[in-house]
């Protein structure tokens, strides 16, 4: 049998039996699929009521409002916030529109405004513009007003939408972080690692075998949950399903490889669950999981460029809410490939097998 | 012509602050199981982790079939570690499997299975294997390869007495197919038993070396007679060369007669006198000073 056949064998094997003990680890497996579906299911009941009562509307030039804008603007009860008057910010004040996240984006000095087709709050909220100081009904049309309507359409993007690609995207983060770094140190401490030494194996067969089991597990766990929660929840997915499953697949591979140099090492489990948790948190909280990092200070955004999970976050996000396209999420891609191999690189070139 | 299976030339092994193996040099014909004894922090454990290829050595040579360890030692070599943790969530036979296709040969796994008892608990998870059953499992491990060479550290430790029985049975069928065997043990009557030949450490060197019974014959031309304390109280010891052990003393003589005919002079009862030869243990208390610990 030649080399190559028979590393692929020492490769299969390590699969086969890294596999067969995930799987039967029913406590450990259950975790894996049920912390995100309880974190979704938290999410969904505590945001399935409308809290937010008021009617939100965006408005461009609200400084030179013509005086029927003006008298729409002092209406209580509607948040009216400002929209700058710039191609980029308009477009992005029309798409959130087109999510319902804003019910109604008005332009104060050309009485010009869009509102979604799709939206019953933006429905309401036109009536309102429209019927302002006309108690006869008759005369809510645009001509009399002189607003012009722009319609957009769009499914509502809620919280949840918008989540769900983190919360997917972090449980993938801890089960590659913890379920590699963690088992290697596990390994290595109570000797397991020592035995295959003295075997033909090889780092890179040894090491290439424990991501190929761990990248199988998270897809097939990732793919479980995707679909579980979307049955119940029922949430946007505009994209393609291809196209998230490849950015997953690399997400995992980055995260798995920056799980070896962690693990590389360290022969205490303790230790290992401590630099584990130095990763991971920070990566949970400042990688735009839960949050928008927009708003965030640049020297916050420049930090979580360096995360794996912002990428993966981000271009998850884009295919499911935006129906990106592989080329337009092309440099988050990148940055995981990148990221991936350099990781890969590092975990192999210290890793130790006692 | 490859006269030694196993050549060590020199080796020796320096950490910071200790130097743990001090210039050994040992050649192992093939078919022999030769057996590496020591007090604990001797250096037998870092010699044979050099010797299987687990640790490196400072300096010195390890010829295996008359080259360098490599690849070809390493699917050729069965080891069996002192600890070594299983695979959780896996069963005897998965194991044996997975083991099996790490080689590029491997003995068939039923004859394997039959030959170190484990049918019984081939299906069994390895997690809920006893001692015993978990000690035989490594053995068969260590076979799986069909392997040339042989290291077994410290095999038995922690197995009751018929376990040890049985894994000596084992040892003595893989002698007799001409494997060789290196054994790293703190049962001196192990050593005595399996080993064809044994080296004795202290301080990272050997301090002897040779068979067992050579070795007896080299250090010691003397037995020792065991009596109960309470029946010599009214003895002059004093005239003896004496060492009280478990409610017992021990007179080290060259002369058995003459001891006897003053105990027999002194009117001790000689119905509890026991006479032994000099066996192992005292071997490695006269060479080491140390008391070995299991």
């Amino acid at each position: 049998m030649n080399n190559f056949l028979m590393s692929f064998k020492r490769f299969l094997a390590l699969l086969s039996t890294r596999n067969k003990e995930f799987f039967r680890d029913r406590s450990s497996l259950s975790w894996n699929i049920l912390m995100p579906v309880l974190i979704v299911a938290g999410f969904s009941f505590a945001f399935s009521d409308d809290i937010g009562k008021q009617f939100k509307v965006g408005v461009v030039n609200k400084l030179s409002a013509t005086p029927q804008s003006k008298q729409f603007l002092g209406l209580k009860h509607i948040d009216f916030y400002s929209v700058a008057a710039d191609e980029e910010e308009i477009k992005y004040a029309v798409n959130k529109v087109q999510r319902h996240q804003v019910d109604m984006l008005l332009d104060a000095t050309k009485q010009q405004y869009w509102i979604n087709t799709e939206s019953p709050k933006g429905y309401l909220v036109e009536k309102i513009l429209l019927g302002l100081g006309r108690p006869d009904s008759k005369h809510l049309d645009l001509k009399y007003h002189g607003f012009k309507k722009q319609t957009v359409s769009g499914k509502q993007i809620r919280y949840i939408d918008w989540v769900i690609p983190g919360i997917l995207s972090m449980n993938m983060m801890f089960s590659a972080l913890f379920g590699v770094g963690f088992v290697i140190v596990r390994y290595r401490k109570n000797g397991m690692l020592k035995r295959l030494k003295a075997t033909p194996i090889t780092a890179l067969e040894y090491l290439s075998a424990q991501v190929a089991s761990r990248i199988m597990l998270i897809m097939l766990v990732t793919a479980f949950v995707f679909y579980g929660t979307h049955f119940f929840v029922d949430f946007v997915m505009n994209g393609s399903h291809i196209n998230l499953f490849l950015v997953f697949a690399l997400g995992a591979l980055s995260m798995i490889s920056l799980g070896l140099i962690i693990a590389a090492r360290i022969t205490s489990e303790e230790t290992a669950g401590g630099l584990l948790n130095l990763f991971s948190w920070p990566m949970m909280f400042f990688s735009g999981v839960w949050f928008s990092l927009e708003g965030a200070a640049p020297a916050m955004q420049n930090i979580a460029e360096i995360f794996p999970l912002t990428h993966v976050t981000a271009a998850a996000r884009a295919i499911m809410i935006d129906g990106a396209e592989l080329v337009d999420i092309s440099y988050h891609l990148i940055v995981l490939l990148v990221q991936s191999v350099v990781f890969m690189f590092l975990g192999a070139w210290f890793f130790k097998w006692d | 012509m490859v006269t030694n299976l196993l050549q060590i030339k020199n080796l020796v092994k320096h950490y910071p602050s200790v130097k743990a193996v001090n210039g050994i040099n040992i050649n192992l014909p093939t078919g022999i199981c030769f057996g590496l004894l020591g007090p604990n922090g001797a250096g037998k454990t870092t010699t044979i982790e050099i010797l299987e290829g687990i640790n490196d050595a400072t300096s010195g040579e390890i010829l295996y079939k008359g080259k360098p360890l490599g690849d070809q030692f390493r699917k050729e070599a069965g080891i069996m570690f002192q600890t070594t943790a299983l695979q959780d969530y896996i069963t005897v036979r998965e194991t044996l499997e997975m083991f099996a296709k790490l080689y590029p040969k491997h003995v068939d796994l039923d004859v394997l299975i039959k030959r170190c008892d484990l049918t019984e608990y081939i299906e069994q998870d390895n997690r809920e294997l006893s001692g015993g059953q978990r000690q035989r499992l490594l053995l068969a491990v260590a076979l799986v390869n069909d392997p040339d060479i042989i290291f077994l550290d410290e095999p038995t430790t922690g197995l009751d007495p018929q376990a040890r029985r049985n894994f000596w049975n084992l040892i003595n069928d893989i002698k007799a197919e001409g494997k060789t065997i290196i054994l790293t043990t703190h049962y001196m009557d192990e050593a005595y038993t399996l080993c064809d030949e044994i080296a004795i450490m202290d301080h990272g060197k050997i301090i002897a070396q040779g068979t067992p019974k050579a070795l007896l014959e080299e250090t010691f031309n003397d037995v020792i007679l065991q009596l109960p304390e309470i029946e010599l109280n009214r003895l002059d010891l004093s005239f003896f060369t004496t060492q009280d052990r478990n409610g017992y003393v021990e007179i080290t003589t060259h002369d058995v007669n003459e001891v006897i005919a003053i105990l027999i002079e002194e009117n001790i009862s000689l119905s509890n006198l026991q006479i032994r030869p000099r066996t192992l243990d005292d071997l490695f208390l006269e060479l080491t000073g140390k008391e070995l610990r299991v």
